[in-house]
């Protein structure tokens, strides 16, 4: 195969020179975000200050958020735990932004996914591991990706907003999963509360680390994250649908005129980012929990809505917004553990850094040192 | 107010868009800028409104230099800009845009939006704007809404007042009547700087005329109406260019295009095209005339595959292609040249490279299996780029940031660059110098000469009588008359856009 075309003869080479990235675009990707987990931190200091909490616990806070984070091979493990479900939701919704859909049904689509997940995870006993693993994170993509395909379907056959379509179906998966919970093929034998059966050992996502100590968690849910970011990036900047992704995002009419069918890259695009959701519950329930109960969520799918933003919808941004937010959240255990500072901190942490994030202005208002020149003025 | 600019240069990283110019600005007078695509004008009258800082030299209001830091400081100190591309809120009335930033508020900080139609209303009757404060502006044909933008100036007391590209997208009764206003603005004692590339216009409404090329002041004329449209044009673009196009005779093949009975409803279910039949054939290039907003849009829109039609057929060498998407008839060997560039043409935060190849990335040349092959997609482009003259830094520069005409370029680029077997092109030259336009034509005409069949919708009659084989000019959805573009007379086609043509109907 030969794609290495000859530049033809005349061509002028200095076209196809690209300009180094421009100083104001590097600063709004790397050197915003620093100053806003800054920043949020400094504030989060203050709410503290400012609920009776003493300096002293302050200093300690701090300190068990970073030796709860990366303090030690426990500290790891659980930051990349949380790290996994939050950067594959995340993708999930960058996906979504990229292609002009503001998708909030991720928390749903995971819980579908995870359910979906959990009943194959118990039910084919007998299959070898390396069948049965794929197969839950399968069932569990399929599931959620079919269940945001409805908001995408409805979308494009109605025009229904997908925000709108997405809040219901979040508040609909609640009371599914809730009522699942209790049919008798999926709660577990001799409980009268809703819990699903446990996962059979071969559907559970292997521990990687036992070999360093038999207590971390971290499961080969990890390589997924990792080959989640390289597929999406390369789907979203190498492939023709992942062009027609983005021309849908930036200009629906732009698109349209190109020839590109709205309606199918809607339903496309809301179908793979619920996958992506899916996946992330199902590997909650096969690497982490190993069933479900009630709101197994816990929030995650919301959580990844910060975590594309922060990410600025970028798959390598979002792996490294869902790492902060996976560090976040193992440090804010061990903060509460060790200072005894409400968890629900963290919280407002994560908040502020969106905040602060969404208004880089601000930010450059905030630490003029940290840049260059004003900001410059968009054209026309 | 008499504003002198000494000394501007203005960079864009290592580009200079404008270098070192030096130009004066009087007070009760016309000052016609003129130059070619991405010759820096639009920058140089950035940098004189505030929305870019100039990267060396000065600017001086009535001799005291001054520095703003953003378009506000600029509209405080009496110097206002209508821009290229208008800056409208369309859900909002004529009154609520032009009080937008700057309200008049009462007590309690209300909004006093009486106050504000009252001031519309004043300034409508100083200048003869003719425009009610209380209409949207998405209701308002394209001429009325830059009435509105040149309201929002004066509002905020402009004594400077910047016209980039006004003409453009106005229809010629609408261009007399803008005349109008600059003159009254003019007489009123206002400074008036007025961007255009058509040369007749700079020539009629001008008292002084300065010329850019790349960034350089490259010529003046202090009696505009002493030198000739040729003399101009070759000031501009630094040699002389030939206002006729070159094409062989006309020679008709096969039908390729055929019409019948086509009628197109628009969102309103109001009939845009009203039975239209027509046939274009290989080789032969059909200009349809007709002021803006007659159907030309629908029919264009119904023959690309963008809109469904409510009756008739389409065929398209024998086939009926009535229902075809666009994808479909792209495939066919269909090129669009759509006139809204940015809005439909183009995705302005997507690079050259990926602009180059918005409808034609599925083609075999330019993906394999699900991987689009970006080497020679950019390969292509650079080549494009040359070919067609864009004045970029790099394919990997993003639209946004190329010059409206240069804009305009990539699109037709992109179309002519392909193998196609009917080209339909709106507005084709909307916004571009001389020079690309000479360009253009002869690209048009040749592509008509290798046997493809052109439908160019122009509201520009000159471009339609230079090109057009055949001419049908469209009245309110109808196809009213049809001249042989050889023979055909100016004012006749005229009469006729204005449906008072008597002669034989189509
Ligand atoms: N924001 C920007 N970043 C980089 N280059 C820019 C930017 N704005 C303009 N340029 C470049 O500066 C040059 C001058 O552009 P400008 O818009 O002033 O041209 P113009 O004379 O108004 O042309 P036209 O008649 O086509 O509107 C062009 O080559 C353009 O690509
Ligand atoms: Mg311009």
């Amino acid at each position: 195969m030969n794609d290495e075309p000859k530049p033809a003869e005349g061509l002028s080479e200095a076209f196809l020179k690209r300009a180094a990235p421009d100083r104001a675009a590097m600063e709004d990707l790397i050197v915003v975000p620093f100053f806003a987990v800054v920043v949020a931190l400094l504030l989060g200091a203050l709410a503290m200050l400012a609920t009776n909490v003493d300096l002293a616990t302050v200093g300690r806070s701090y300190v068990a958020l970073l030796v709860g984070s990366v303090g030690s091979f426990n500290a790891i493990s659980e930051t990349l735990t949380a790290a996994i479900p939050l950067t594959l939701a995340g993708l999930g919704i960058a996906l979504g932004f990229r292609a002009g859909m503001f998708n909030i049904g991720a928390e749903g689509q995971l819980l579908i996914g995870g359910m979906a997940a959990v009943i194959a995870g118990f039910s084919f006993a007998g299959l070898p591991a390396v069948v049965h693993v794929p197969l839950v994170l399968l069932v569990g993509a399929m599931a959620g990706g079919l269940y945001a395909a409805i908001a995408g379907w409805l979308r494009a056959a109605t025009g229904a907003h997908e925000v709108i379509t997405t809040i219901m179906l979040n508040l609909i998966s609640y009371r599914l999963v809730d009522y699942m919970l209790r049919l008798d093929f999926i709660q577990r034998e001799g409980r009268s509360d809703p819990i699903s059966k446990s996962v059979l050992g071969s559907a559970e996502l292997p521990r990687i680390l036992t070999w360093l100590d038999p207590n971390l968690r971290l499961h080969a849910g990890v390589f997924l994250m990792i080959a989640a970011v390289i597929f999406i990036h390369w789907l979203l900047f190498r492939t023709r649908l992942g062009f027609e992704f983005r021309a849908s995002g930036e200009s629906p009419d732009a698109a349209r005129y190109a020839g590109m069918r709205a309606g199918l890259i809607i339903v496309l695009a809301m179908g793979m980012a619920g996958a992506l959701s899916g996946l992330a519950g199902a590997n909650q329930v096969s690497g982490v929990l190993g069933r479900a109960s009630p709101g197994f969520s816990a929030g995650i799918g919301f959580d990844a809505i910060a975590v594309a933003l922060l990410g600025r919808s970028h798959p390598w941004g979002v792996l490294l917004a869902g790492l902060l937010f996976g560090a976040l959240e193992a440090g804010g255990r061990q903060m509460q553990v060790d200072a005894g500072v409400s968890i629900d901190l963290i919280s407002i942490i994560q908040a502020l850094i969106i905040v602060f994030i969404a208004a880089p202005l601000l930010v450059r208002r905030l630490f003029p040192w940290g840049f260059r020149k004003p900001a410059p003025v968009a054209k026309e | 107010m008499a504003v002198e600019l000494r000394g501007i240069t203005k960079r864009f990283g290592s580009f200079a868009a404008v270098k070192g110019v030096n130009l004066q600005i009087r007070a009760g007078k016309v000052l016609g800028l003129l130059g070619e695509n991405g010759a820096g004008k639009s920058t140089l009258m950035n940098v004189l409104c505030g929305l870019y800082a100039q990267t060396e030299g000065e600017i001086l209001i009535d001799g005291k230099p001054v520095r703003f830091n953003g378009p506000g400081e600029a509209i405080r100190a009496g110097i206002g800009m209508v821009h290229q591309h208008f800056m409208l809120i369309p859900v909002f009335t004529v009154a609520e845009n032009v009080v937008l930033g700057v309200e008049p508020t009462g007590r309690f900080d209300h909004l006093d939006l009486d106050q504000a139609r009252a001031q519309v209303r004043e300034i409508n009757d100083s200048y003869g704007l003719e425009v009610d404060p209380d209409a949207l502006i998405e209701t308002l044909p394209v001429g009325v809404q830059q009435r509105v933008e040149i309201i929002k100036v004066l509002f905020r007391s402009a004594d400077l007042v910047i016209f980039d590209e006004p003409t453009a997208v106005l229809t010629p009764q609408e261009v007399v009547e803008f005349f109008e206003i600059v003159r009254s603005l003019r007489d009123s004692g206002k400074a008036i700087v007025f961007i255009t590339h058509k040369l007749g216009e700079i020539r009629e409404i001008s008292d002084h005329i300065a010329v850019l090329r790349r960034g350089e002041i490259v010529g003046h004329a202090d009696h505009p109406d002493a030198v000739s449209e040729a003399d101009l044009a070759e000031m501009m673009v630094g040699r002389p260019v030939s206002f006729d196009v070159e094409k062989n005779p006309h020679k008709p093949g096969a039908p390729l295009l055929e019409v019948a009975d086509l009628t197109v409803l628009n969102e309103n279910d109001d009939i845009a095209v009203d039975d239209v039949s027509m046939i274009v054939r290989s080789g032969e290039i059909v200009g349809i005339a007709g002021v803006q907003g007659n159907g030309q849009s629908a029919l264009v829109e119904a023959l690309t595959g963008l809109t469904r039609v409510a009756g008739g057929t389409v065929l398209f060498k024998g086939r009926d292609i009535t229902r075809a998407s666009a994808r479909d008839r792209h495939r066919m060997g269909f090129a669009h040249i759509p006139e809204d560039r940015q809005r439909t043409g183009l995705i302005p935060a997507f690079t050259i490279a990926e602009n180059m190849v918005l409808d034609s990335y599925y083609d075999d040349r330019f993906s394999r299996g699900p991987t689009m092959l970006w080497r020679v997609v950019n390969q292509a482009a650079a080549q494009a780029v040359q070919d067609f003259d864009v004045r970029a830094g790099s394919i990997f520069d993003a639209v946004s940031t190329l010059s409206g005409g240069n804009q305009q370029k990539v699109i037709v680029a992109r179309e002519l660059s392909r193998d196609t077997e009917f080209l339909i092109a709106s507005q084709p030259t909307r916004g571009l110098d001389v020079g690309s336009i000479e360009y253009i034509h002869s690209r048009i005409a040749q592509a008509r000469d290798e046997g493809d069949g052109v439908l160019i919708v122009s509201s520009e009659l000159d471009e339609i009588l230079a090109l057009s084989d055949r001419i049908l000019v469209m009245f309110k959805g109808k196809i009213v008359a049809e001249f042989d573009g050889a023979t055909a007379d100016k004012s006749e086609v005229g009469l006729a856009m204005a449906g008072r043509y008597e002669g034989a109907a189509a």
